[in-house]
């Protein structure tokens, strides 16, 4: 199949997705107990992301500090959580993965 | 301070900047990876501003390689973007009051970057009268950066070692929202939740692990709210 076709079809429903309950609102109202979900929405679809990110090597589960990307993820947090800064945590990460390649 | 449309657009493409350090290196590897898929550079190109989605066009040009039936691509596009759903759930009650175009061209820019830091923001603020052009600034600013990465991996193609691990940036990326998003208890939950079952749930299918994960977290969350 052609690729345009099909980048168009999976660009359509993606948009598609990320308009359905923005436009679907303007005629339903979300019930109570949805609305209270959503709070946790961030913090749940990122956390999901990250940890196969993190914990696979190579398609096998690899929990253990041998696994550089766990060890600099850890440490990554940490920065995370004593400065709040998005470009120091992405730095400090990124060095000590490499390091931990380096001496790997 | 917040009283104008142009100040709101520029505190989103301020709050969105240091995010783009992780989202770039992501960008310039999806444009190496449809190159050495076998996509000609115009296509590749076009994906990113078609599709604007990350891990879907990863997982597109992937198996456009493998020669996948088309129907299996789509939908696999498909089902790693349903999250969007839920950002679009979350967002919406901020942007019930808008006009259509505004809520036609926010919901375009709903990517997992713009969405995290312009959904903080109205956590933090609430509705405001210029708090959609913030957004726009957040989502602009992304979906600028991920135009001119894309090209520069185009450009540099096999040039950029695999070795380096840049696709790593990703993930440290959303490590830097989230934690300083993790509040209360509640929140905590949610992360741990979504954590272990992410890793539990990875061999699924068409990553609908992803979903599994934070439909549970979120009802974890929820439980440890009521029951404080």
């Amino acid at each position: 199949m052609n690729v345009w076709l099909m980048m168009g079809a999976i660009g359509l429903l993606t948009f598609l997705t990320r308009l359905s309950f923005i436009a679907l609102l303007e005629r339903f109202r979300l019930p109570p107990i949805l609305q209270r979900a959503l709070r946790f929405v961030p913090i749940a679809v990122l956390s999901a992301i990250i940890a196969p990110e993190v914990g696979y090597l190579d398609n096998r589960l690899f929990l253990s500090l041998q696994n550089p990307r766990l060890l600099a993820a850890i440490v990554a947090t940490l920065v995370a959580y004593y400065t709040k800064n998005v470009v120091w945590t992405i730095v400090v990460g990124m060095v000590v993965f490499w390091l931990l390649g380096m001496w790997g | 301070m917040q009283n104008t449309a142009s100040q709101q657009f520029l505190r989103g493409v301020k709050d969105e900047l240091p995010i783009l350090l992780g989202v770039a290196p992501f960008g310039m590897i999806y444009g190496i990876l449809a190159l050495s898929a076998g996509l000609p550079a115009l296509e590749a190109q076009a994906m990113s501003a078609v599709i604007f989605a990350g891990a879907s066009q990863l997982m597109t040009v992937q198996l456009i390689q493998e020669a996948v039936p088309w129907t299996v691509i789509v939908l696999t596009g498909f089902v790693i973007n349903l999250r969007h759903a839920l950002y679009s759930a979350t967002v919406a009650p901020y942007l019930q009051h808008l006009p259509r175009r505004w809520k036609a061209v926010l919901a375009y820019l709903l990517t997992d970057e713009a969405f995290a830091v312009a959904s903080l923001n109205y956590q933090r603020e609430g509705i405001t009268r210029f708090s959609h052009w913030y957004f726009l600034g957040a989502g602009l600013a992304l979906w600028s950066s991920w135009q001119v990465s894309t090209a520069v991996g185009i450009f540099l193609g096999a040039q950029v070692p695999q070795a380096w691990g840049l696709d790593f940036t990703l993930p440290l990326t959303f490590i830097a929202l989230v934690v300083p998003a993790l509040k209360d208890r509640a929140g905590l939950v949610t992360a741990i939740t979504a954590s272990v079952a992410a890793l539990a749930f990875f061999g699924l299918p068409y990553k609908l692990g992803l979903i599994v994960a934070a439909a549970l977290a979120i009802a974890a969350g929820m439980w440890t709210e009521v029951r404080q």
